[in-house]
């Protein structure tokens, strides 16, 4: 059987060149009563049938904005305070909730990293499939049958309508995943978030779920940014790589560029933390932790385990394109002159 | 070798503990009306203003005024002062069955879940049957079968508390079991005996105090409930479920008759599950504050 | 399905028999000689020996044992040493009103506590919460007599909404409803007070999982959110809850029977009670019996409804 979801922008209007774009973002989380800045100042832009790929530690800010840009941050703990967040041509930081209860799940698209939890233990996968399409399409029980069978026979869920009803626990981990990115392309969104989609799967899965993902993404011309700490992912599967250390971008560039000329020198550590079978050298672990948010210095975040550290890093460096690669962005005093 | 401690990490005394469970103040409201409450019953020979006994003809069915704040029953009788002996009875039945129940069901739970194998599965089958029946059905079947007396009602409250402090003692005996410590105390040679009431029973106790107040609570209850159906400590000795059933059967004829033993019993209920509520959130950090 | 049920109720045949060891060990620790209990001191020797003979007390204990079973096994639950009737014929009279009570408590527990619960957890520390807390707590302090007796004095006594009198009775349906309204809500607010607490904290743990999120980036609204994914995984611990507590609710069905004078089980207890029929007293223990399997088992299988886990495993 062959399908294709329909690619067809469902507003009217000439569709904007970029799915998704975020300008200037900051959000802020609250600790202990206070509040901090845990993504600052984010900018980026992902287009059709593009991957980009957001790296870094954990608690580094990559899953913040991916909450951010799906409105999905707790409110209680977490807000967008600066910046504009375009989905579609929809700006999402302008409109209500209603609003983007409409957007999310229709034209934006999340999957998790952990496919175990994310899928609600007492609801049959079929039904969880359909609920988009009943909430955003107006599908009939019926119908929205129909077309999830279609959704889970695209994402190579075998067996797929006798195992409508099954419950997640009837599934592994992989097929989960496959149900996960079912559920978000029901709608055929324009822009996939993928939080981690591979981290917690055993590494055949994560090379099938990765294959299954770039395939999709070429036939529906989804614009996709993956989160991941993972540089072996980001290698087989991004067009750019954005790396964020402790709220701020800290390098930009396309992927061979970056794998070739890793400039800051937390992207370069990064590196040299990663295997590599081509390389006999010792693998170079960081030294020290990722300060708290509290505890963050004031200029320059990874100022305190830069080995290249100089007085002017007390001063928040800018991102700037380099001069040898317009493409290819740098925050870092000591590396953007070179 | 033999000085070296055996390591016992005691749980109830941390500080964190002490001060989530004052947070709310629950806790703090509902010991100062119990150790109120146990004061009046305790001194009640010089706080009630008359003897509970006493009749006077005169005075039937009088309502609350300020000769007799609660009123007078239909013996002429002061009610407030009847509330107050009443309570003796209450809460000593209470105290005694409770402790009782704690005790017993206790020191059987942590021997069950510290041997194991057959014994522990026996007693772990008895426990299950006697809890699935209806704890208050059970109480009076024991009452109504030994006679009702103040021995007797201990005796079947304690009976009935029991299978819930052996589960109680059981499971957390046998999550004690897996600690290193009691691994360090069989390797310091400890004899069982040592090992389950001095190292594994100061562990559990945080689990079995929070049990206890609630026990406490649902003991008063039983007692009362009992006093009401008919089958309390035999009159005229004044106890709070009693007196109720008194005003009851003239139900028509004074409110203030069961209104206010009722009262005091309720009162008693809210601080004792106050009580239990602070030391559970005091013990148990995942407890939704 | 099926072989589930089948199961669980191969399960109960074991709870069954030792519940009914249970009551009869029970029935047999009176102190003292029971037919001087039941007789009075001042009764014939012949009468004693009549009544040993009819009890069955001149038989070997293991004797009376097999017979005790097997009269029960055959639906024979004895006759009441008073009246002579056969004690099913009674406790089948007096059934229906009981049942009919603790099922209106457990509606009114599950359609008050769940809604409760529910508001309780979506704003924390708001109105809805300290509501739920606080009725919460008078529903777990408040004794079943106490809190009857408040009920009947200010809404049958000073209001008059309600009768006094039980007319649970009636023939008119209006009628015998507007008897059981008082009853029901006074049983109810135990189980209002056990629901409402676990659906609260069931809901603030639910809302936090991973799955929720997954909900709302579909871009469900927050009540079909809430309702829908939250609530049904709330729903397990809710029945576990209910099921703990039916034995609960049983005892106090006995004791707001007796106060609202209603017919039922509890009436028949206190007959039995004053009138020390002891073989009454037993048939209503091994009705008690039954009704907590049964309740068991009912609770079971709803399990199976709410937790696709269990039904599938």
């Amino acid at each position: 059987m062959t399908f294709a979801l329909d690619t067809a922008a469902p507003n009217a209007e000439a569709p904007p060149a970029n799915a998704l774009t975020v300008e200037g973002l900051t959000t802020s989380i609250r600790i202990a009563g206070r509040w901090f800045d845990a993504v600052r100042d984010v900018s980026f832009t992902v287009g059709p049938r593009e991957t980009l790929a957001l790296v870094g530690e954990s608690g580094c800010g990559k899953s913040l904005t991916a909450l951010s840009i799906m409105g999905l941050l707790p409110a209680a703990v977490g807000r967008v305070s600066a910046g504009r967040i375009v989905v579609d041509g929809v700006d999402m930081t302008a409109a209500d909730e209603p609003a983007r209860e409409a957007m999310r799940g229709d034209r934006i698209g999340m999957i998790f990293q952990e496919p175990m939890t994310s899928l609600n233990p007492v609801l049959p996968i079929g039904f969880q499939i359909a609920e988009s399409l009943i909430q955003h399409r107006g599908l009939s029980k019926r119908d929205a049958r129909k077309r999830v069978v279609e959704l889970m026979e695209l994402v190579r869920i075998p067996a797929a309508e006798e195992r409508l009803d099954a419950y997640p626990h009837q599934f592994s981990g992989g097929m989960r995943q496959r149900v996960m990115i079912a559920m978000a392309l029901a709608c055929s969104p324009r822009v996939l978030i993928a939080d981690e989609p591979t981290t917690a799967l055993d590494v055949t899965i994560q090379a099938q779920v990765l294959a299954l993902l770039a395939d999709l993404q070429k036939q529906v011309g989804l614009a996709v940014l993956l989160i991941t700490h993972n540089l072996g992912v980001v290698a087989s599967v991004a067009d750019r790589v954005m790396v964020m250390y402790g709220g701020d971008v800290v390098e930009s560039a396309p992927m061979r560029s970056f794998f070739k000329a890793p400039t800051h020198p937390y992207s370069e550590a990064l590196l040299n933390a990663m295997p590599r079978v081509d390389r006999a050298t010792a693998l170079a672990p960081i030294p020290g932790q990722v300060p708290t948010l509290p505890d963050m210095p004031a200029g320059c975040r990874f100022q305190s385990r830069c080995p290249l550290r100089v007085d002017k890093c007390a001063e928040r460096p800018p991102l700037v394109p380099m001069a040898s690669d317009p493409a290819h962005a740098v925050r870092c005093w000591v590396r953007a002159g070179a | 070798m033999s000085d070296v401690a055996a390591p016992a990490p005691v749980s109830l005394a941390a500080p964190s503990a002490w001060r989530r469970a004052t947070r709310s103040g629950g806790l703090a409201l509902g010991l100062v009306l119990v150790v109120v409450l146990i004061l009046v019953a305790a001194l009640a020979k010089w706080v009630a203003p008359y003897d509970p006994d006493a009749q006077d003809v005169m005075m039937v069915l009088e309502g609350p005024a300020s000769a007799h704040w609660f009123g007078t029953d239909a013996f002429g009788r002061d009610v407030l002062s009847r509330v107050i002996w009443g309570a003796r009875i209450s809460l000593f039945v209470g105290f005694v069955a409770t402790l009782a129940g704690v005790v017993f069901g206790t020191v059987v739970g942590v021997i069950s879940g510290y041997y194991g194998g057959k014994i522990d599965k026996a007693i772990t089958a008895a426990t299950d049957v006697l809890l699935s029946f209806p704890q208050l059905i059970m109480g009076l079947m024991l009452v109504a079968v030994l006679g009702p007396s103040l021995r007797n009602l201990i005796l079947a409250i304690a009976i009935t508390a029991i299978p819930a402090f052996i589960r109680v003692a059981r499971g957390s005996t046998l999550a004690m079991k897996e600690r290193d410590f009691v691994d360090a105390c069989r390797a310091l040679g400890y004899g069982d005996l040592r090992i389950m009431f001095l190292h594994i029973l100061p562990n559990i106790m945080d689990e079995v105090v929070v049990m206890a107040s609630l026990w406490l609570a649902t003991a008063i209850r039983t007692e009362s409930t009992l006093a009401f159906i008919g089958l309390g400590v035999p009159p005229p000795t004044a106890t709070w479920g009693g007196i109720v059933r008194e005003g009851f059967d003239n139900l028509l004829d004074g409110w203030w008759l069961s209104v206010f033993p009722s009262l005091a019993i309720l009162l008693v209920m809210i601080a004792l599950n106050l009580i239990g509520d602070g030391l559970r959130d005091a013990t148990d950090p995942r407890a939704p504050q | 399905m099926l072989r589930f049920v089948a199961k669980r109720l191969a399960l109960a045949v074991p709870t069954l028999w030792a519940v009914l060891t249970l009551v009869f060990v029970l029935v047999r620790i009176v102190p003292g000689d029971p037919t001087i209990v039941i007789l009075g001191d001042q009764a014939s020797p012949a009468a004693r020996a009549a009544l040993r003979e009819r009890l069955g007390l001149d038989q070997p204990l293991w004797s009376q044992y097999w017979d005790f079973m097997v009269q029960i096994l055959h639906g024979d639950l004895g006759r009441s040493l008073v009246t002579n009737r056969p004690i099913i014929t009674d406790v089948g009279a007096v059934l229906p009103f009981t049942i009919e009570l603790t099922v209106a408590a457990l509606v009114i527990g599950v359609v008050i506590g769940v809604p409760l619960g529910v508001m309780a957890a979506r704003r924390r520390d708001g109105f809805a919460d300290w509501f739920a807390r606080i009725f919460s707590l008078a529903g777990l302090s408040f004794p079943a007599f106490v809190s009857g007796i408040l009920l009947l004095i200010c809404f049958a006594v000073q209001l008059r909404w309600f009768p006094v009198i039980s007319t649970a009775n009636a023939s008119d349906p209006m009628e015998r409803l507007r008897a059981l309204v008082l009853p029901a809500f006074n049983l109810g607010l135990i189980m209002v007070a056990y629901v409402t607490r676990v659906t609260r904290s069931g809901m603030l743990k639910a809302l936090g999982e991973d799955y929720i999120r997954t909900a709302r980036a579909k871009g469900l609204p927050q009540r079909i959110v809430v309702w829908r994914h939250a609530l049904r995984n709330v729903l397990i611990p809710i029945v576990t809850v209910i099921g703990l507590y039916l034995g609960v609710l049983i005892g106090n069905a006995v004791v707001t029977e007796i106060v609202f004078n209603r017919p039922g089980l509890g009436k028949l207890i206190v007959t039995a009670l004053n009138q020390r029929d002891y073989a009454l007293l037993q048939g209503l223990m091994v009705v008690s019996a039954f009704a907590i399997v049964v309740a068991n088992i009912l609770t079971d299988l709803t399990y199976g409804l709410v937790d696709p886990r269990v039904k599938t495993a």
